[in-house]
């Protein structure tokens, strides 16, 4: 039988605040155990929260950015339970009424766009965490993250494989850091997901029972686990047993999910309306200053630098894979074109930004992309500053240096020589083009002199006799040589 | 320096001793001293206090006697209460009345006391409770019953029972309360003094070990009507650490204590005056009536239909938000933690068990139960929508009067141990004062009378939102007329 | 609805509290007495009615972004039952 696989991610991002939904403790990572727990954190009797505008104001970020509806008022909900990391007994967060409702997320999968529903984002408080290693076979609670603001992102069940919930997963994880709403650091546990899955025979209608793996916090483990869980339903279906709904974890050493809970033992919450907290308006000022506020958002920007700049799609895309890249390729961008002098127009046809546009595009999509992959670097991590960079590739465009040489300029650059100064290294390397057409001739005169053979094939109608001479005319000058101005030259020669 | 007349001071409303300091008649340490001295000898017997501390007591005396000296004294600086232990004070042991917190030392201040200790005013110990303010008779309390001062054989009502009867025995000359179905002013009613349970909001509930969140308010219990005011004036004010506080100018809730009662229009529900009312407290009452129609006051009949209801829908949502409110009782951060255990979750469970008492329990498996799953709707949505419908009775009466008035308690004290095996009888001996809860309104009770047993009786006055002031003018002219507030137990004059 | 021995105690259960058959049979006696009260509810139609959260018809107000709040570990853990290297200890929770 043939099977098709339908999953559903419900996300946390941790957002970004200094400090945390409910109390003014501090959110920072890496606290010593319980220093940045106050009463409010502990839950110590008698204390309130109150909720912090640092939170609303980036899940109505959020919320704008997918084109979901505010819900105004919201409400929040106690979830009751007991756990030794949850203090309070009960988890505060939304139930019937969330803050976001609806939205989409739309991405690349492959060649193809894929778009995803949104169910809704809720505002939520995280727990603490339990350790359990060292402490004489006791658990040791910490309780500093407890109270962290979280904005839990549910989806539709709208993926139909591993690899289309990885791409929803890194699309999400790109605009949340995207609009400044959560860090993103997935070690540090800002951003993780849990995944609905299921399978059912391909054409029929009806969902099959899901299972739901919890916290995966690497793309990787993401892909693995899905994966892992399809066999492993589509095996169980084929042997003729049923699935059961259930919470099941990821061991990332076997590669394998293991059950945690059937629904059977599910909890019962209890969610009620929180009486310490009134309803949460969302007025239409507020709406306004944060939409107001809002950057440009990466479907708009790559729409953008393909009429702006003229870029092929693809290249827009990966520019607008992060908003670093974005932001450094457009500032890169305008400081070549401002240092210019020389009339950049690669082609006669297009206006003098798209020229350079492509320029930068090429570099940052090629060689500088390669060497971050390379060393495992993010583009906020670059050695290399944008104007740093426009510098280098003025010297292109003022044909003071070739790619070939450029290439060079640029690993001088990263290894910080010279200031990253290209024109320094260009001086010290020795590394100018040649463009002085008296210079040129004389070179060029030699090697057609030494290989009469050559000239007189090209004469003969031998096409490929010109590219050899070229070649030795750039040898001769140890390539530094210009190249245009040694086809031109060299043309005006052979010509008959 | 002349000496303080122990019995003339232990009488004497916070108006007076305020006046007394002011001018130098005694110091805050020798009044300090002399409330200890009177709590040492009757609280063994009565129960008022679950905690005295006199050398914190006598410092807060000592500071205060400083800063009167140094000229900066404000009204109440220097003046003695006692707080009910259900208020967070940091170093003092806040047990709520429960071994769940027997040991449990507060690591700060709740906002109350914050404000009565920048006031001046000296804390003379914490008051006993019913545990978690769940009881309406003072019997709950881990730390044994209080004694109702005019008699020892009857409940002084509660839960805030341990303040009304160190109010009324002259142990403190006010205190503060919580108020959640009526746990101010029952105990006021049954012990003979005035109570008051402000508008919703008023008074921040930080550092208030919660009961039902949507439902508890702090207040003031005294003697008079005026000294009500003055502590209200103290206790009420913004906190934004509460967000249900609500953001008002601050005002003198006596300023209009002075004004006649002319045309005033009082409201006389006639559920208030149905079966089940016993005939002293009904004759009391109607006695009070003709009092204020002497004042220039006019009786307005009105209904408050839902008003029946209201037990059946506070024993959904109190209990219901209690639950989840006593969670974080599990014995990991701090109360008790059962001596021996399997694992985790016989952890809880023993420590639960052992830590709550039984009316606690019954709570906590009540609200467990309603908000479980199938059940919600059925229960706690319903007592939801039947709240509103409460509510608006009252916003539908104050169409047509000034004030409602009615008994505070269907009967005076009753005997210690009468009702405590039947949870049903002792939830009904709040039936006048839940719906005022449930509708966030504010309400007085204030002594108008006593049974053929000698048992205070109190009057209930309830006012529109934010109508304290009106209230305490109301309460105030009645007692400029009578002395009914100025009557004191036997035992308070030893 | 009758309340039945089983509602009691898995009341109990989730609420974390220990309840022996004893004790569960008195809590089912004395809940069944105040659900009889509380059934009172039933007969009153609520069609319509909004359900009341609050004492109050207001929105929350917000606190910013502030940390206010420092370390007060030692004071906390005064009180606490067990603690070891400024962590809370619990019987080992298992997964």
């Amino acid at each position: 039988m043939k099977w098709e696989v339908v999953i559903g991610l419900e996300t946390h991002a941790q957002l970004s605040t200094v400090s945390k939904i409910f109390s003014g403790a501090a959110t920072a990572f890496g606290a010593a155990p319980n220093t940045q727990a106050c009463g409010v954190d502990i839950a110590l009797p008698g204390v309130l929260p109150v909720l912090n505008t640092g939170a609303v104001e980036r899940a109505i970020r959020f919320g704008l950015a997918v084109g979901a509806k505010i819900n105004s008022p919201s409400i929040f909900a106690r979830k009751n339970y007991f756990y030794p990391d949850l203090p309070k007994g009960y988890q505060i967060s939304q139930y019937e009424r969330p803050i976001v409702e609806g939205g989409t997320i739309t991405m690349q999968v492959g060649d193809t766009e894929k778009t995803v529903r949104l169910t809704r984002a809720h505002l939520e408080e995280d727990a603490g965490k339990s350790l359990h290693e060292d402490f004489q076979g006791r658990t040791g609670i910490d309780l500093n993250r407890a109270g962290t603001p979280l904005l839990e992102i549910v989806s539709e069940p709208d993926m139909r494989s591993a690899e289309e919930a990885v791409a929803y997963a890194k699309m999400l994880h790109t605009l949340v850091r995207w609009i400044d709403v959560c860090d993103g650091n997935m070690q540090e546990g800002s951003f993780r997901c849990d995944a609905n899955v299921s399978v059912r025979p391909a054409g029929s209608t009806p969902l099959g029972t899901r299972r739901e793996i919890k916290n995966l916090n690497s793309f990787r483990f993401l892909q693995q686990a899905i994966e892992y869980e399809v066999r492993w339903q589509i095996n169980e279906l084929e042997d003729g047993r049923a699935i059961q709904q259930a919470t099941v974890l990821f061991n990332p050493d076997t590669g394998e999910t293991r059950l945690m809970r059937t629904k059977e033992d599910a909890h019962d919450y209890r969610y009620f309306p929180d009486p310490d907290l009134l309803p949460l308006e969302v007025t239409a000022e507020r709406l306004e200053a944060v939409r107001a506020a809002m950057p440009e958002l990466p479907q708009a920007m790559r729409t953008r630098f393909v009429q702006e700049y003229r870029l092929a799609e693809y290249d827009a895309l990966l520019l607008t894979a992060s908003k670093e890249t974005a932001t450094f390729f457009e500032e890169t961008t305008r400081v070549t074109v401002a240092a210019s002098k020389v009339a950049l127009a690669m082609d006669g046809q297009e206006p003098v930004e798209s020229g350079v546009a492509k320029l930068v595009a090429n570099w940052i999509n090629g060689d500088i992309a390669s060497r971050l992959n390379a060393e495992a670097i993010e583009l906020r991590n670059i050695p290399i500053t944008p104007g740093q960079l426009a510098k280098m590739l003025s010297r292109i465009l003022d044909q003071k240096i070739n790619n070939k040489q450029a290439k060079v300029v640029l690993e001088a650059m990263w290894s910080g020589e010279h200031d990253g100064d290209a024109d320094k290294i260009i001086a010290a390397l020795g590394l100018e083009q040649i463009s002085d057409s008296g210079e040129i001739e004389k070179i060029v005169d030699q090697v057609l002199a030494a290989n009469a053979q050559q000239v007189a094939d090209f004469r003969a109608g031998k096409e490929k006799a010109f590219n050899s001479l070229v070649g030795q005319v750039m040898k001769a000058s140890r390539g530094k040589a210009n190249p245009q101005q040694v086809n031109d030259i060299l043309r005006r020669k052979l010509a008959p | 320096m002349p000496q303080a007349d122990t019995p003339a001071m232990s009488n004497a409303t916070l108006k007076e001793l305020s006046a007394q300091l002011a001018a130098k008649a005694c110091s805050s340490v020798e009044l300090a001293q002399d409330f200890i001295n009177k709590i040492n000898i009757l609280n063994k017997d009565l129960g008022c206090y679950v905690t005295v501390d006199a050398a914190r007591t006598l410092a807060q005396a000592q500071a205060a006697d400083a800063r009167r000296a140094a000229g900066n004294a404000g009204t109440l600086t220097g003046v003695p209460l006692a707080h009910k232990d259900i208020f967070c004070a940091k170093g003092w042991l806040t047990t709520c009345g429960s071994k769940m917190l027997a040991n449990f030392v507060a690591p700060y201040d709740a906002h109350v006391v914050e404000r009565c200790d920048a006031a001046g005013m000296v804390t003379l110990g914490k008051t006993n409770m019913d545990e978690f303010a769940m009881g309406s008779s003072n019997e709950t309390s881990f730390f044994g019953a209080v004694r109702n001062p005019w008699n020892r054989e009857r409940v002084p009502g509660g839960s805030s029972g341990g303040s009304a009867a160190a109010v009324a025995a002259r142990l403190a000359p006010a205190a503060t309360g919580t108020d959640t179905g009526g746990s101010i002013r029952q105990p006021a009613a049954l012990t003979g003094i005035c109570g008051l349970k402000p508008t919703y909001g008023l008074v921040s509930r930080y550092g208030m070990i919660a009961f039902a969140s949507s439902l508890d308010q702090a207040g003031p219990m005294a003697r008079t009507a005026e000294d009500l005011g003055l502590l209200l004036n103290v206790m009420a004010g913004h906190d934004a650490r509460d967000s249900t506080s609500l953001e008002r100018l601050a005002e003198d809730y006596n300023r209009d204590l002075a004004k006649p009662l002319k045309g005033l229009r009082v409201g006389l529900p006639k559920e208030f005056f149905a079966a089940g009312l016993s005939a002293d407290v009904q004759k009391a009452i109607e006695a009070a009536i003709a009092e204020y129609k002497k004042l220039g006051a006019t009786v307005v009949d009105i209904s408050l239909p839902n008003m029946g209801l209201s037990v059946a829908v506070y024993y959904v949502l109190a209990p219901a938000e209690a639950s989840s409110n006593l969670s974080r009782f599990d014995g990991v951060r701090y109360g008790h933690r059962a001596a021996e255990y399997t694992d985790l979750l016989d952890m809880y469970k023993r420590s639960r068990g052992e830590g709550f008492g039984a009316e606690v329990k019954r709570r906590i498996l009540i609200g467990t139960y309603v908000l479980s799953h199938g059940y919600y709707d059925a229960y706690y949505i319903r007592a939801q929508k039947l709240r509103r419908l409460i509510a608006q009775d009252f916003v539908d009466a104050f169409r047509h009067c000034d004030v409602i008035m009615g008994p505070t308690s269907p009967t005076t004290a009753f005997k210690i141990g009468e009702k405590s095996s039947d949870p049903v009888q002792m939830y009904l001996s709040d039936i006048y004062t839940i719906a005022v809860n449930l509708a966030g309104l504010p309400g007085i009770s204030i002594p108008c009378g006593f049974d053929g047993d000698g048992l205070p009786v109190g009057l209930q006055i309830i006012g529109n939102y934010f109508d304290e002031a009106r209230m305490l003018n109301v309460a105030h002219q009645y007692q400029l007329a009578t002395d009914w507030h100025q009557r004191a137990p036997a035992v308070s004059q030893g | 609805m009758a309340l039945t021995l089983d509602d009691v105690r898995r009341a109990a259960h989730l609420a974390r509290i220990a309840i022996d058959d004893a004790e569960a049979e008195a809590a089912l006696a004395q809940l069944t007495r105040v659900f009889g009260l509380i059934e009172d509810m039933q007969a009153v139609d609520v069609s319509g009615i909004e359900p009341m959260a609050h004492a109050q018809d207001l929105m929350l107000r917000l606190r910013n972004d502030l940390v206010t709040e420092g370390d007060q570990r030692n004071l906390f853990q005064s009180v606490a039952p067990e603690v070891d290297a400024g962590l809370y200890l619990v019987p080992k929770v298992i997964e």
